[in-house]
């Protein structure tokens, strides 16, 4: 069985269609990568499946169970992650802090720890967020906050956040997008690593081919809110209605 | 030098023996106030401990989860009356005390339902509603309100053989430190940071599986609680109650607390509460410009120093940290 299967998605704006019958699978651990000129749904399709849009028709299914209808943060608990093409971060609260709210499902959340001042959960998550801060490089920002960051930081903090929550699926919208080339192929490392350290499945929304081919293990592409090509990202990429959506007719 | 070996370090109270100093020295000072200072510097620091208490539950709301409330001398009528009814039937104080929050706390959460829809100005304007809806059935029920005569309570009896007012001074001193240490708990726990995501961005908050429903109604029930008990504390101070304690002016004082002494911040919300209160002492030759008082201050804090009284502070301590490096 598919960790997740999206079938016949369908959500429209007024007149715009952005999903129009979308269907597509994940299987554990595979990084799918979703592909697509602007406006093709791609973002739409995330915030469908993370709950923050309601979709018109279709089925989103997570390990057999229907997610629609169910709100975001009940999505969030079922295991599945994501982060923000524009970055929606608490920019307030320091890396650490961000960091823990990603842990907040994974909390016993004791209303009475929490005015006692009982802090083995608290102690117990710091652990897990440490190590989350080694593996992102983000020591020297611990306890900076998040406004103060450089973009490339924020963007990290942000998929630290998401990795915190411990998800079976993460859903990383754009995320090298506006990085400097040292540090986009720092970040295309480190999804590989994501799947083989923390075991998920990766939906990728991607507008570098180059990076986006070398880490997928299957491809689909959108164009006005429709599937127009799905396979290995070599045969994605040589469909005539890929080339076309991307570069025109001729 | 700033070296944690612990996570369970980083998580103290205190972490810097230097603050240490100052926090210890400060508690002393208000600890022998009342044997030094003159009687009325007493009475004074009395109210401004019982304010403290709502000040930073509205701060709680306001500050940390970002939803405003313009009803809370509702929640103080409510508090206070309620406490004054419960010790009227004979029930001991702490109890009464509770009861008052508790009671405050659930119309907190009837109170909070317009902030599942509702944001900014409309929900300030419905909480508004609710204050004044509050006082006006006060001031109609004489059942509720205790009559013309005003609702009488049972002040408690100084032990120690410490006068009323030292004691009284010692009694709200302890009650305000209890809540003060109950909300640096809450602020530093999970349940603070869920506060402050669902305040810098609900979606995002969302998303990562806080439920904005329960957090947005958990913080008007707590901000409210700490309301009654202010209510209550209140009345057992004064002595007795009239719904005229509870105009909508009770709900622009807290707010403004909030605003002078520093959003988001526990030390901000007892500077708040000390600026509410010394301010109508200082000018009290000229009650009807409190308002102007409070009002001009409110735009040259939000003009220079939008993080209040306690941003003034902070950046004090930071720049003599470094002194004189800069």
């Amino acid at each position: 069985m598919p960790l997740l299967q999206v079938d016949r998605l369908s959500i429209g704006f007024g007149g715009i269609q952005a999903l129009a019958g979308v269907r597509l699978t994940i299987d554990q651990e595979e990084i799918l990568t979703v592909i697509g000129p602007n406006g093709s749904g791609k973002t739409t399709l995330f915030n469908c499946i993370s709950g923050v849009y309601k979709p018109d028709a279709g089925e989103v299914n997570f390990e057999g169970e229907s997610l629609l209808g169910l709100s975001p943060d009940l999505i969030a608990q079922r295991g599945i992650a994501r982060t923000f093409q524009n970055l929606r971060l608490f920019l307030h609260m320091t890396v650490l802090d961000n960091l823990l709210l990603g842990r907040h499902i994974k909390f016993r959340r004791n209303p009475v720890h929490a005015f006692l001042r009982i802090r083995r959960e608290e102690l117990r998550h710091r652990g897990v967020v440490e190590e989350i801060i080694d593996f992102l490089d983000l020591q020297a920002y611990r306890q900076v906050r998040v406004s103060d960051c450089p973009y490339g930081v924020q963007k990290r903090v942000e998929m630290g956040r998401a990795l915190a929550m411990e998800p079976r699926l993460l859903l990383l919208d754009e995320p090298i997008a506006g990085l400097t080339s040292e540090e986009k192929d720092e970040t295309a490392y480190r999804i590989t690593e994501i799947r083989g350290r923390y075991r998920t499945a990766i939906l990728l929304v991607e507008h570098d081919l180059r990076i986006a081919s070398k880490l997928a293990d299957r491809m689909i592409a959108l164009d006005y809110g429709k599937k127009i090509a799905q396979g290995t990202p070599e045969e994605v990429q040589k469909t005539p209605e890929v080339i076309k959506a991307y570069l025109g007719e001729d | 030098m700033d070296l944690i070996e612990s996570y369970k370090e980083e998580l103290k109270l205190i972490r810097k023996p230097w603050t240490r100093v100052w926090v210890g020295a400060f508690v002393l000072l208000l600890i022998l106030l009342p044997w030094f200072g003159p009687e009325h510097f007493t009475y004074t620091a009395t109210v401004i401990f019982i304010y403290t208490v709502g000040v930073l539950g509205q701060n709680l709301l306001i500050g940390y989860t970002g939803q405003i409330s313009f009803g809370q001398a509702g929640f103080l009528a409510i508090g206070a009356f309620t406490f004054g009814h419960l010790s009227r039937f004979g029930v001991p104080w702490p109890l009464a005390l509770l009861g008052a929050g508790i009671l405050a706390g659930l119309f907190g959460i009837l109170v909070g339902f317009p902030s599942l829809r509702l944001k900014g100005p409309y929900l300030a304007i419905a909480t508004l509603g609710f204050g004044i809806a509050v006082y006006q059935v006060f001031v109609n029920s004489e059942l509720l309100s205790g009559g013309r005569m005003g609702l009488s309570i049972q002040k408690i009896e100084p032990v120690f053989g410490l006068s009323r007012i030292t004691f009284n001074y010692y009694f709200n001193f302890l009650i305000a430190l209890f809540f003060t240490l109950a909300t640096y708990n809450i602020i530093s726990s999970y349940m603070g940071r869920a506060f402050i995501a669902v305040r810098d961005n609900d979606i995002a908050a969302e998303v990562i599986g806080v439920n904005l429903a329960r957090y947005k109604l958990l913080s008007f029930a707590i901000s409210s609680f700490y309301t009654g008990v202010q209510g209550g504390l209140y009345g057992l101070f004064m002595g007795y109650l009239e719904p005229n304690m509870f105009t909508f002016m009770e709900s622009i004082t807290l707010f403004v607390a909030v605003i002078i002494g520093g959003l988001a911040s526990v030390e901000g919300s007892i500077m708040g509460a000390a600026f509410v209160i010394l301010v109508p002492q200082v000018f009290s030759e000229y009650r009807e410009m409190v308002p102007v008082v409070y009002g001009v201050t409110i735009l040259i804090v939000l003009i220079f120093e939008p993080l209040g009284l306690y941003g003034r502070w902070f950046k004090m301590r930071l720049y003599f940290r470094n002194w004189p490096f800069r």
